[in-house]
């Protein structure tokens, strides 16, 4: 036990003295996270439009005023001619033309229908979208309002309830995500980089001569990791929590349990790539491009998988952190207990055993 | 490691684009039908003939239609209350309540747009109906209407990939030109061969260039490569000129490299530069405007963005391959990264200088 | 084997794949003795070594250290023994008081042992000033000295160095060399790999070893007599570069 702390202390003195990486480790979630809960919104408010209007009526001149007092259009300029709604979409300052047809008004008043063009820059399809759907809904208020009396025909109206997450906010599905690449990066990237240093810098050799056991010296090496992990997923949570409202609603004690369970999955990834790589720049590639890209893209941390081609949703099912995620934004945004998350928390107990395995026994042969 | 370096961006630029996608297909719906009218089957018929829905299942039991939601089985529940139909031939007015998952924000909001874009067009079907029985029965006046076209520009059939695989070309670009600018002198520094470079008579600025040309070449012939997919395999044609293109790729190319070297010149272990090479990366992507448009950020970070240079050859690289957007819409962009590029590699140089 | 050899191997070989990095070495080394392994690199010195550290199985042969097999008995071993690798072990980014805390921790010396032993080193090594200082900024002969330091530091049978002088300049590694006699004078046997020629002459016995077989063993006059030259370099040739001198 003594030289398991003497091991422990060595560890964190490694940790603690690189500054600079302790700087960027409790910076980095804490400036993502305040970035995703600040700036990043997918909420369309003061779209950039265009209007070109032949026809310069009073009621086009209405239905414009409504548009522009909705708060979600702000007008960029008035258009002369429909030359210039390609020169304008081409400095990608504009998001939506709104094209009003001559005798708009007169026509609406004579036939008692009028058109209206609307054009869009799809290149982003989902705010096109979004924004049409705006404009639709626009329309349709002006026009009930020019029909006086009661209503003609049909109303249906649509009750909407938002679910786990009432005001759309991007932190929600954010703050598990960061959790998982977190512990993710500290465990596996970390301890690999840190084992590899030891057999690139020759200690390794000398560890391994002395009394203390192989899975003794790899045991009380990764153990400061594992705490810095569990500091840093707090911090989060805690940042979550209290900033942005981001409720624990599950049991804690069950979200604490799944975290150690993945991290001793990543542990033994770490160790793994450690047993594989010769050299720091190795095990840095392979902690980026084999677990942290594909983490990142695959997990569904971003990217709900749903939407991906079946291959890639098949490759996915591979990638521990997705089931990891699954559980947490179970457990803390939908207060699920262990009998909705007991299939998860056995995928990833089966990753663990899996690459513990394959970790001791690569590292058993490399010493033998 | 010289095929990785070719093989790598075809192959990421296939991941990305395939999975990097907010394109929102496939909502998984279970509908909670109490009414079991004419009325409520072609208002879920509706929904059976998009291609944004998929139906899983349908029931009458509110608790079933809330577990679905919360095992992810479902996105979104569209209940049809008793005496639907009733209430709306009746009365002229009924409700749906749609209950959705919004733990994903975006895909939430989504959602709601495409649901009662369905029940719209629902609604005036059968007003339609009404209306030509009602008006064969009394002449009653025609209610005023306008009719709206839509049109989507640069992007008809509204796909997604469209939008992201320019952007990711900038993303390519990026982490092979920092990523190697980077690592390269602090790996230099920490096997210690940098000392042997420095007593030679070789001046500080020829042996940066010497370094930092190969990466330049290489970003630009990743960026190449980058291209050729766009074209041929996303069939996503070059609208505007491919002089300007690369004219800024390179110029971006040199603002990205500066940042690296700076960051090998401030860091001592290849750890630390990959560190903090990545936490500034991300943040550059975060608010590139890469999934999300930087008109919808609060001013504040707004005005952030404009020290990111991944930020405007999004914009550049979107308008020009997609728009076909000429050099002079966006000269100022030009300028920008122009004064970028001079910025960082003098501040890196400078800062190499000091430091041995 | 005699009753006073604390290494000792009879056979002893090393195979990785098809190729023969040891081929059936038999030798002993007495206690208290320092014992040169020579060779050019790539002769399998270091092979040799790291089967006596416990670092890799052989593939046959006996071997035995401190009266212990090697096969059987590794972990009683490491106990008894200090190693200093090529790239002397010490951690850059730690002091010198903690690397020398983590280094007799790892053997098990109680708290008091070790603060006894830091300062019984700094006072030997003139390193005292220098006690809280990071390893990286000492320069690279102070370092040597102490990462051997460290490898005794829990007072070992014998300690194993392999190539512990490596990038030195010669009053450095004399300097170097006399730590070694004051160990071995201690009664700790010193076990070392060279492939500096010049070094043999400091050590009791050698043996020289050519593509992983021992060519020559004894006293260092023993084998210039042998082979008719003035210096130890000259054996080399002689022996592994077939140079007629």
């Amino acid at each position: 036990m003594k030289r398991f702390i003497a091991f422990v202390k060595k560890e964190v003195f490694h940790i603690t003295r690189d500054f600079r990486t302790m700087l960027i480790l409790f910076g980095m979630p804490v400036a993502q996270i305040l970035l995703f809960g600040f700036a990043i919104t997918n909420e369309i408010r003061d779209a950039n439009i265009a209007i070109l209007d032949h026809s310069k009526d009073h009621i086009s001149e209405k239905l414009t005023n409504k548009f522009l007092s909705s708060g979600y259009f702000k007008l960029d300029s008035y258009l002369q001619s429909a030359e210039e709604i390609e020169t304008e979409f081409k400095k990608g300052k504009i998001k939506l033309v709104i094209v009003f047809g001559k005798q708009f008004g007169e026509n609406l008043n004579r036939f008692q229908s009028s058109e209206l063009q609307i054009i869009a820059d799809a290149t982003d399809p989902n705010t096109a979208n979004t924004l049409i759907n705006y404009t639709q809904s626009i329309v349709r208020d002006f026009v009930a309002s020019l029909n006086p009396g009661p209503p003609t025909g049909i109303m249906i109206i649509p009750e909407v309830r938002f679910r786990y997450n009432q005001n759309l906010k991007g932190v929600f599905l954010f703050v598990p995500g960061l959790i998982t690449i977190i512990l993710m990066l500290v465990t596996a990237m970390m301890t690999s980089i840190s084992l590899t240093r030891e057999k690139e810098l020759g200690t390794m050799e000398v560890l391994l001569a002395s009394p203390m056991k192989p899975i003794q010296i790899i045991v009380a090496k990764v153990i400061p990791y594992i705490f810095l992990a569990f500091f840093i997923s707090i911090i989060v949570l805690l940042l979550g929590y209290f900033v942005f409202g981001v409720p624990i609603k599950g049991n804690l004690l069950l979200l604490l349990f799944e975290l150690l369970l993945f991290v001793l999955t990543t542990l033994s990834l770490g160790i793994l790539i450690s047993t594989i790589a010769k050299t720091q720049l190795v095990a840095l590639m392979i902690s980026v491009m084999g677990l942290l890209l594909p983490t990142i893209i695959l997990s569904g941390f971003i990217f709900p998988i749903e939407n991906m081609p079946k291959i890639l949703q098949w490759i996915s099912n591979i990638i521990p952190a997705k089931w990891f995620i699954i559980i947490v934004k179970n457990i803390m945004l939908k207060g699920s207990g262990i009998d909705m998350v007991w299939k998860e928390t056995l995928i990833i107990l089966g990753f663990a055993m899996l690459f513990i395995m394959m970790s001791l026994k690569k590292f058993n042969i490399r010493i033998g | 490691m010289l095929p990785i370096i070719f093989v790598m961006p075809i192959v990421q630029l296939l991941i990305l684009s395939n999975a990097a996608t907010f394109e929102i297909k496939n909502l998984k719906i279970y509908f909670n039908d109490f009414d079991k009218s004419t009325y409520s089957n072609r208002l879920k018929s509706k929904f059976y003939q998009t291609d944004y829905f998929q139906i899983t299942g349908e029931s009458t039991s509110r608790k079933m239609a809330e577990a679905q939601l919360s095992r992810n089985t479902a996105d979104i529940i569209c209940e049809i209350p008793q005496d639907f139909e009733k209430n709306a031939v009746k009365y002229g007015l009924s409700k749906v309540f749609f209950k959705i998952n919004a733990i994903d924000g975006m895909k939430a909001g989504l959602t709601v747009n495409y649901a009662q874009n369905i029940l719209e067009g629902f609604i005036s079907e059968i007003n339609n109906e009404l209306s030509y029985k009602l008006s064969s029965a009394i002449a009653s006046p025609r209610p005023k209407s306008i009719r709206v076209n839509y049109s989507n520009w640069y992007n008809e059939r509204l796909d997604y990939k469209t939008f992201m695989v320019p952007a990711l070309l900038v993303l390519l670009v990026t982490l092979i030109g920092g990523f190697l600018s980077s690592l390269n002198i602090v790996r230099e520094k920490e096997m210690g061969t940098i000392e042997q470079i420095n007593v030679t008579p070789i001046k500080k600025y020829q042996f940066i260039i010497g370094k930092l040309l190969p990466f330049w070449i290489l970003a630009l012939f990743v960026f190449t490569i980058g291209l050729l997919c766009t074209r041929y395999i996303f069939f996503i044609p070059l609208a505007g000129s491919l002089l300007v293109l690369y004219a800024f790729a390179a110029i971006f190319v040199l603002a990205i490299m500066g940042i690296g070297l700076f960051l090998s010149s401030v860091t001592d272990t290849q750890q630390q530069a990959m560190f903090v090479f990545w936490f500034i990366v991300v943040i550059f992507i975060l608010m590139s405007g890469l999934f999300t448009a930087i008109e919808n950020m609060p001013v504040w970070a707004q005005n952030l963005t404009r020290i990111n240079p991944l930020r405007y050859f999004m914009e550049v690289i979107r308008m020009v391959i997609l728009k076909g957007s000429g050099f002079n819409e966006v000269k100022v962009h030009f300028l920008i990264i122009t004064g970028f590029a001079i910025a960082t590699n003098s501040i890196a140089v400078w800062r190499y200088r000091k430091k041995s | 084997m005699t009753s006073d050899a604390v290494i000792s191997s009879e056979n002893l070989t090393k195979k990785f794949g098809s190729f023969t990095a040891v081929d059936h070495i038999t030798f002993e080394v007495k206690k208290g003795e320092i014992f040169g392994f020579l060779g050019a690199n790539g002769a399998g010195k270091t092979t040799a070594m790291k089967m006596f550290c416990g670092l890799l199985r052989p593939t046959s042969g006996k071997g035995f250290v401190a009266g212990l097999d090697i096969y059987k008995e590794s972990e009683k071993i490491k106990k008894r023994i200090g190693y200093m690798s090529q790239r002397f072990s010490l951690y850059e980014d730690l002091t010198v008081n903690e690397n020398i805390q983590f280094y007799a921790g790892i053997y098990g010396l109680d708290r008091k042992t070790i603060r006894k032993k830091q300062h019984e080193l700094s006072d030997k090594l003139q390193l005292t000033a220098y006690q809280n200082k990071l390893i990286s900024s000492l320069p690279l002969g102070w370092k040597q000295k102490l990462a051997f330091s460290v490898a005794i530091v829990h007072e070992p049978d014998i300690v194993f160095l392999d190539e512990p002088t490596g990038g030195v300049d010669p009053v450095t590694r004399r300097q170097f060399w006399d730590l070694i006699y004051e160990a071995a004078d201690a009664g700790v046997t010193v076990f070392v790999t060279t492939h500096y020629m010049d070094e043999a002459e400091y050590c009791d016995r050698i043996s020289m070893m050519v593509d992983g077989r021992i060519e020559a063993i004894g006293s260092t006059d023993h084998l210039k007599a042998k082979y008719k030259v003035n210096s130890m370099n000259d054996v080399f040739l002689i022996l592994a570069r077939n140079v007629e001198i």
